[in-house]
Parts: C-alpha cells; structure tokens; sequence
C-alpha cells in the first residue's frame, strides 16, 4: 500500500497510480458504508424492549468526541502539506498529534459503547443496538486501522526506511483518515442528531 | 463566501498539487467547527420546520469542504472526483430506492 | 526475478544479489521451479494459476451439477438425501459463480489486459498476486466445510432467515459466509488494479475509443465489482454477525424485515450476473470480427452499450423479488426498468450478427464457440424478458424455468463465451494450438448437451416443478407429451453428454501439451495489440512498448487501404513487424520483483477466518502475522532498486519502464 514508486511520466493521464487507485478504493468505500447506514436507518425504531436511541444517546459527548475527530483532519492535512515541504519533523509531529487525536475519538467510543451496554443496550438486545453497534463498530475499527498505519509511519520515518515517495505516503493515509472522517460526519447527523 | 479568498491566497503560495495554505486549512477547519456548534445547537434550539433540511444541508456541507479543501479533490485531477463521486452518488440512489422500497421516506 | 534474456541477442544478462533484506524476509530470487510460481507478480503466471484454479473448480462444481440431475432422473431419486442434496445445489451454485466463472473472466482479464493495452504489467503487481492467492484460499476454505460437519446448505442467495442458525445449525454456512468475504477481497483488489491498470497504463496513442473492446467489456466488470461487492460484504457481514455473534438483523421475533437480507443480495446480485455475462461478451466481440475477417460492427456501440449494462443493472435488482411482496409501486418500477435493460443487450447481439453479415467467414472453433453464444445468450435473454413481466413471472418464479433462464444466460453466455476463448488464445497462451477436430466435438457435444439439459427445464418449469425440491414422484409427473418424467430424463442424460463435452476439451489440452508443433506467430490473423508480442509472450510482454494509431492496432501494421480499390492490402507478415520489434528492444527493463509478501497475507487472512469459527486464539495468531507481514509488505519496494541488481554491463539500468507499484 505504501509503495510509491510511481511513473507519473509514462501513466496515460499523468497522475499516480496509487492514488488514482485509493480514490477508487475510496468510491468502494462509499457502498460499503452507505450500506451500514441503511440498515441501521431501517431499524434504528425498532427497540423490542431495549432502550430507544432518545434515551442513551449522550449528545453532548457524541459532540465533544466528533469535534475531535473532525479537528484530526486538520491535524492530518497539516502532516500532509508539511511532508510537501519536506519538514519531517513537523510532519511527524502532526502525524502522531492526529493519532492522538484518533485515539481520543476511540477511547470515546468504547466509553460510549460501555456506557450504553449498562444501561441496557447489549448487541443482541434489539435491532436497533445490533445495528447500532455495527455500523459505529464499523468506523470505530477504520480508524483504527487509520492510527496503526499512522504510528506505523512515524516509526518508519524515524528509521526513516520507507521506499518511494515520502510524501505521496503521507497523503494516501491522509485520504483514508479523511474518509473516515467523512462517514463520521453522517453518522453523526443521520445516527445521533436526527431522533426516530 | 470566504472560499473565494482562501482559493485566491494558495494558488498564489504553492500553486501545484498542494492547493492550499496552512493558514487556509485552518480557516477550512474553524468553519466546519462553527457548523458542528450550529449543528449540535439543533438539539437544544426548536427549528420548526427547518429542522431537518437545515441539519442534513449542513452535514452535506461539511462533507464536501472536507472532500474538497482537505482531501483536495476541488484542485485535483477530475479523474479523481469521477471515480469518488461516481461511488457515492451510485450509493445515496440505490440505497435511497433500497429504503423507499420499505417506505422508510413516507413513515 | 527481474532476469530479462532476449532470445535473439543477449543484451544485458542482468543477476541478482540478494543483498537487501527489507522488512524480516529476504527477496526470493529464485525464477525456477515451484518458486517462480508461487512468488510471482508477474500478470500472466497468474492469470495462468487464476485459469488453472477456476478449471479446477468448474470440474467440481460440474461433478455437484451431475449428482444433482442423477438425484432427479427418475422419481423418488435416492442419489442423495434431502440434506445432502441442499448442500449440493447450494455448493453447485457457489462453486461455479464464485470460484469458476469469476476466477476464470479475473484470469483472463489479467492475462490479457496489459497485452491488449500494450504495458508490461498490471499498476499493482503485488496486489494482483495477493488476489489470486486470497481467491485460492477462499475457494478451499469454502470447499473443506464438506469434511468440517457440512456445506452451506440455503442455495446460493441464501435467503433469511433460512440462514440463520436455527434452520442451518452446521457451519457450513459460516464457511460459506467467510469465504465469500475473503473471495470479496480478492475481487476487489483486482477490480482496483485493472481500473487503475486500464486508465493510466495504456500504451501511447491509445485513447480509450481505440482499446480493444475485451478490454473495454472487463473494465465494465472491474467497475461494476468495486461497487457491488462491497454491498455484499456488508449483508455477509450481517449474516455472520447473526449467526456468530447474536445479532438479530432477520429475527423476525425482534421485528426484522427478511427482506433487508434479499434487498442487499441482489443489489449485489444483479450486477453480479452482469459481472459473469460481460467478460464473455467481450470474448465474442474480439473472435467474430477475426473470423469475419471484418471490424467490429458499431464498435462504439458496443462500447456504449456495455457500459449502459453496467448502469442500469443497479435498478433492476428487485425483478428477483417480484413475490415477495414488495408492493405493486416497486413491481411495476422494477418490472420496467428490466425490461429496458434487454435493449442494450439486444444491441450487442445485433452488433454481432451485422460484423458477421457479409463477412467472409472461418468456422474455426473459436468461431463456433461465439455464433453458439449468439444464439444460445439470445434464448436466455427472451426467456429473461418473460420475467421481467411481473404477473407472469410469479407463474415462473422458483421454478425451472428460472433455472432454464439461467443456464442459457450463463452456460449459454459466459461459458461458452470463455471457450471460444480458450481456443482463440491457446496459441498465444502456450504456444500450441488446440486440436481444432476434437474441438469441433468438443462444441457439438457441448451445444447438444446443454440444450438437452436445460431446454427441458423450461417445460418442467412451466408445468410447475418447483426449484431445489429433492424429490419428485410419479403421482404427481402427470402424463402426455409435457410430463415431468420424461423431460427430467432427457435433461439428465443431456448433462451426461454436456460432460463429455467438457472432457473431451480437458483430452485437448492433454493432446496439445504433448504435440511438439509449435503454433505459429499469429495463426488466425488477427487485429488487436496481444498479438504484437510472441508466442507465449516473454515475460516483458512487448520488447518495445508500442504507440498506437489506430483501434486494431496490429491488424493495421499488417495492412493497409489500397487508395485505388479501397481494399486492404498486406504490407507486412506478423513475422516481420516482430522482428522489427526485437530489432529496437528497449535495452533496460525492469520488471516488478517477485515478493513472499502476497502469499503470507492471504495465508493470515484465512487462519483468521478459521480462527473466527474454531477458536479466537487462532484468528488472533492470524492477526499477528497479517500485521506483520502488511510491515513486510509495505517496507519492500515493488522493484528491486538498482543496487539490488548486479549488472555485467557496466550501464546502470536507466529506463525503468511502465510497470507499477505496490
Ligand atoms: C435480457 C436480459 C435479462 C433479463 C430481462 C433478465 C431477467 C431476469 C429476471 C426477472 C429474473 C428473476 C426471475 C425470478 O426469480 O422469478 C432473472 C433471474 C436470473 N437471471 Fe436473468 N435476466 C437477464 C439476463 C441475465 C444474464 C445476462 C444473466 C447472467 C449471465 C442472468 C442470470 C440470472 C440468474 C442467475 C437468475 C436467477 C437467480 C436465482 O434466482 O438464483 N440473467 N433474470
Ligand atoms: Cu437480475
């Protein structure tokens, strides 16, 4: 994934393949998750017992660690335009602020998760918590991933081994953290600001 | 808008691939904070009517300045929106005809 | 690895050392024996082993399809048991969607791609080799739940809650479910790779109106992939998580709708039937102009409406769910826009039957192959216009006459389709031409075979013998011409016929590798830039990276419009626009190096689906070792770099040539 050994002069459109190649993988995404969302749409009402989502969902802690993630894009594009200039120190700096950053978001998650499961929101409690569950688990494992491949390359830079381009490594992971970001910024909207 | 100008100052300062300034991010940044604040607000003020149009203009415009600013689609080769937005417009219709067909729009 | 010896003159021997260690493994350097297979990146080894593996899986899942019509060649068939026998259908199914049809359209496409678009490799080789081994393992995966308690047994669109554990208590269905993601994996990455491949590594000069239209029908598919896939990882992912973890996503009881499940699958699923048909269409297109010795007929047209298949088999899905009760406003929806989707089909057959028309025609078998799909895709296609009318589709639906329905758009589509291509392309393949006498039986036996087999089942489906049922009885076979026995018999003894058929082409390819006479360069005058290149292709493909001017690019290097008569005429032997190919071979070419990673991912990533259902101790060692082996992977440059490579020639290679990355 992190190769970057790109012939931008002998590519028929003259861009790179890796990223010509996330950005599909990118348009994938979007029916993946447009999936998740839509069942959890279709049974976000239909609590059998369990909890409703009006009575969990802490907003103004959904809110505090959404503002987090979505200022972890900034720090991300920050990473991304230092490595540009070939400031590695800054870039990685802002690497590993925007996994902390992430991190925070995850730590929120499982609080959140753990918080709902005592109050009675287990994942086999109604289709709203299976497909609640789901569909958050669902981001919550891509950013993840997201700070992985994040610590992963501050620890590469330091030893500084990574093949190709620098730089273009750097903005492919930003536009998968972004993306996560993105979902984000629907679920929040469609799961936890818009009541059944 | 302030798009204009934040547009204006990075073609000027990096004109190549970046597209923008850190000075541009960060006002990019403060803007989808104030549109959170906006939209977190919704809970605690009645918007009437307006409520839901205005929560899910709002949500798609922060999605689009974060495809857009941070993810540089708006500089970017058009190939790329083709293949991003190719994805998710063929997302939002098929899942859109996938929950009408539940009359989930007409509860 | 990267060891590139011309066989003319030796330009630059080029060694390796294996002094750089990346990541924990060393490089493999070895380019001989099982090594060079199993740690190729080189497109067409693997499109060879993806060829290879979908064979393999067509003869398993061919010997399932006998068993099956022997259980129902008379009544009261006692062949297999009730569970037995779902498991069979079910496995049929899967084996020959999933692991026979789309392995076989990934491995051609890998082949034949790059040659056809005149680059020397996929963007992504290392990808591409992890596709092919995640597609292996998947296949096996799904194949051991035989000895592991039993197979999925719900039919391959598994419908909920049928699924669910209380009606399929085996983990046949778990592995089912797991494979199938693993299997997704693989035709993701490789739907990513040739987008990727097909837009930014064409030759120069070819614009895309002027790639070859097999080419251009796969790139359809890779597209239709990337988007339909995921929606089926998401409803495995449902299914898994119900039957694995106690979520209730089809619990009827917690107020779930089934129909979500039904929904997901065949948004997936009817583009899937596009993804199996198209790579055939793109077959035929390329076979008939060669063997009408004319151009594609409305070549833009056949462009287009490929494409406009691709798009509008999204709205159409829920024509499999007409008696589901969906509501008379989405059947008629539905019902309209399948009806519209049969007139870009019916285009293309128009576009074929007019290259032909006025052609001056060669029976080869190839040839055979492609008129027998012509004729046979047009039936399924009329009798998939009979359903998309929705009142008569529920006299039809479950019965055998969707199965009719389908088998002539399948068998009679992508099979055939992939036939003519065997026999098109072997030479340039192998090097050898296949027996075209035996493969003149091969096609009769096959025509005849399938016709008996499943022109039959219209009638029984018609007079209503249901699908998937394991038994029928005398009683109820009724009498007279349209009685169920007969028609099951004969159906039965078609697919007997169809199978020697199929082995009479697995003799052929015996007979052939024995046949010491080499084919010759370009056997059946043909038109498009695959056959630029020798006979197989050596392992850079083309010597010298060719710029295009024209669609048909070969064909227009051999011929040339005579300004008086305006007839072509030949200006140069395939021989000898080689030659002057070696003539001016690039000197320095660096292929993608051969890498241990693709293999140790995929392995991890099927001890993790193992782990999640014997034991999470084993899925976390699979973990581990994916994580490490991804370090591996993203730490090892795709090409070797140049200190990596011990010259004689005291020039350092300089033209690194279009082959990818990662
Ligand atoms: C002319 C274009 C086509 C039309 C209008 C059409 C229409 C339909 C309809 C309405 C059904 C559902 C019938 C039912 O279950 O009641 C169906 C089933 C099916 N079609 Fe087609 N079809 C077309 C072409 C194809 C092609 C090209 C393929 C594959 C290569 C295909 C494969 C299938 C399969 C596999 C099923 C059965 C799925 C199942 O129930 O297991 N069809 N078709
Ligand atoms: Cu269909």
């Amino acid at each position: 994934m992190t190769d970057t050994a790109v012939h931008g002069h002998d590519s028929s459109t003259g861009i790179s393949n890796i990223k010509l190649g996330m950005w599909t993988f990118l348009g994938s995404e979007c029916l993946l998750f447009g999936g998740l969302i839509s069942t959890y749409m279709l049974y976000r009402g239909r609590v059998t017992g369990g909890p409703r989502p009006a009575q969990i969902f802490d907003i103004p802690f959904t809110s505090v660690s959404s503002f987090v993630l979505l200022m972890s894009s900034l720090t991300m594009v920050l990473a991304v335009s230092a490595a540009h200039k070939n400031e590695h120190r800054k870039t990685n700096l802002w690497l590993t602020v925007t996994a902390l950053l992430g991190a925070t978001f995850v730590g929120g998650q499982v609080y959140e998760f753990t918080a709902f499961y005592n109050e009675g929101l287990g994942f086999s409690t109604s289709l709203f918590g299976s497909s609640f569950y789901t569909l958050t688990g669902f981001h919550g494992v891509h950013v993840t991933v997201g700070i992985i491949m994040l610590m992963s390359l501050v620890g590469i830079f330091k030893r500084s081994a990574v093949p190709g381009k620098k730089a273009e490594v750097v903005e492919m992971i930003g536009l998968y953290w972004h993306f996560v970001d993105i979902v984000w910024i629907i679920i929040f909207t469609l799961v936890y600001l818009i009541p059944v | 808008m302030t798009t204009d100008t934040t547009h204006a100052a990075t073609s000027a300062e990096h004109a190549e691939n970046h597209g923008m300034s850190n000075a541009g991010y960060i006002r990019i940044a403060l803007i989808l904070a104030a549109i959170t604040a906006l939209e977190v607000s919704t809970v605690y003020i009645d918007f009437g009517p307006f409520f839901l149009p205005a929560l899910l203009i709002m949500m798609a415009v922060k999605f689009v300045m974060v495809v857009s600013y941070f993810m540089h689609l708006k500089f970017d080769n058009k190939i790329f929106s083709l293949m991003f937005y190719a994805g998710l417009i063929l997302a939002v219709g098929v899942y859109a005809a996938f929950l009408a067909t539940f009359k989930f729009f007409i509860q | 690895m990267a060891i590139i010896e011309r066989e003319t003159e030796v330009v630059v021997p080029v060694t390796v050392t294996p002094t750089s260690t990346y990541g924990v493994l060393k490089r493999p350097v070895s380019a001989t024996g099982w090594r060079a297979w199993v740690f190729t990146v080189d497109h067409k080894k693997l499109g060879l082993m993806y060829g290879a593996t979908a064979m393999f899986f067509f003869i398993v899942g061919g010997v399932e399809a006998l068993l099956i019509r022997l259980q129902l060649a008379a009544p009261n068939g006692k062949v297999l048991n009730a569970d037995l026998y779902n498991q069979m259908f079910t496995m049929h199914a899967t084996t020959m969607v999933f692991l026979f049809v789309m392995p076989m359209a990934a491995g051609l496409a890998n082949y034949f791609i790059p040659l056809q678009i005149g680059a020397r490799d996929v963007a992504f080789p290392r990808i591409n080799a992890l596709g092919f081994w995640l597609l292996l393992f998947a296949g096996i995966f799904i194949n051991l739940s035989w000895f592991l308690g039993g197979a999925a047994d719900g039919g391959w669109f598994m419908y909920a809650p049928n699924s669910g554990p209380v009606f399929s208590p085996t983990n046949g269905i778990d592995f089912w479910a797991f494979g199938l993601q693993i299997a997704g994996i693989a035709s993701l990455t490789g739907a990513i790779n040739l987008i990727v491949t097909v837009l930014n590594m064409r030759a120069p000069g070819m614009t895309l109106m002027k790639m070859p239209i097999f080419t251009w029908m796969m790139t359809v598919v890779q597209f239709l992939l990337l988007f339909a896939v995921p929606v089926i990882t998401v409803a495995l992912f449902l299914l898994s998580f119900q039957r694995n973890f106690g979520a209730r996503f089809f619990d009827v009881a917690a107020g779930a709708d089934p129909l979500l499940w039904q929904h997901l699958f065949w948004i997936f699923g009817h583009p899937e039937v596009y993804i199996l048909v198209l790579p055939a269409f793109g077959i035929v297109s390329e076979v008939l102009p060669v063997f009408s010795r004319k151009p594609l007929f409305g070549y833009p047209f056949v462009v287009f409406s490929g494409a406009a298949i691709g798009f509008v088999g999204w709205g159409v899905w829920a024509h499999h769910m007409f008696a589901s009760g969906l509501g008379p406003v989405s059947v008629a929806v539905f019902s309209l826009t399948t009806m519209a989707i049969a007139v870009p089909t019916g285009v293309k057959i128009i576009n074929w039957t007019l290259t032909m028309w006025g052609g001056k025609l060669y029976f080869s078998t190839a040839m055979k192959f492609s008129i027998g799909l012509i004729v046979l895709f047009t039936v399924g296609g009329l009798s998939g216009v009979t359903h998309s009318v929705a009142p008569s589709d529920t006299q039809q639906t479950d019965t055998y006459y969707i199965v009719a329905h389908f088998h002539y758009v399948l068998f009679g589509g992508a099979v055939l389709g992939f036939f003519s291509g065997f026999y098109y392309w072997w030479p340039k393949m192998f090097g050898k031409m296949l027996n075209e006498r035996l493969g003149g039986w091969n096609f009769w036996l096959m025509v005849i075979g399938m016709n008996m087999t499943f022109g039959p089942m219209h009638i029984l489906g018609l007079q209503g013998q249901p699908r998937r049922m394991y038994q029928w009885t005398e009683a109820r076979a009724g009498e007279g011409f349209f009685n169920l026995a007969f028609w099951n018999m004969i159906a039965s003894i078609g697919s007997f016929v169809l199978a020697v058929g199929i082995l009479l082409f697995l003799i052929n390819v015996v007979i052939t590798a024995r046949n010491p006479t080499r084919a010759p360069l370009d056997p059946w005058n043909s038109r498009s830039l695959e056959w630029l290149t020798s006979n197989p292709p050596k392992e850079h493909n083309f010597d010298v990276i060719p710029t295009v001017h024209h669609l048909d690019e070969f064909f227009h290097r051999k011929y040339e419009e005579d300004p008086e008569s305006h007839t072509m005429r030949q200006i140069a032997t395939a021989e000898e626009i080689m030659a002057e190919q070696e003539r001016n071979a690039d000197k320095h070419i660096h292929m993608p190096s051969p890498s241990y990673w693709p293999i140790v991912v995929a392995f991890s990533v099927l001890v993790i689906t193992f782990g999640m259902i014997f034991s999470y101790l084993i899925a976390a060692i699979g973990g581990v070792t994916l994580l490490f082996a991804s370090f591996g992977w993203a730490l090892e440059p795709s090409t070797a770099p140049e200190s990596d490579f011990e010259s004689n020639s005291s020039t350092p290679g300089t033209a690194l040539d279009s082959v990818g990355n990662s």
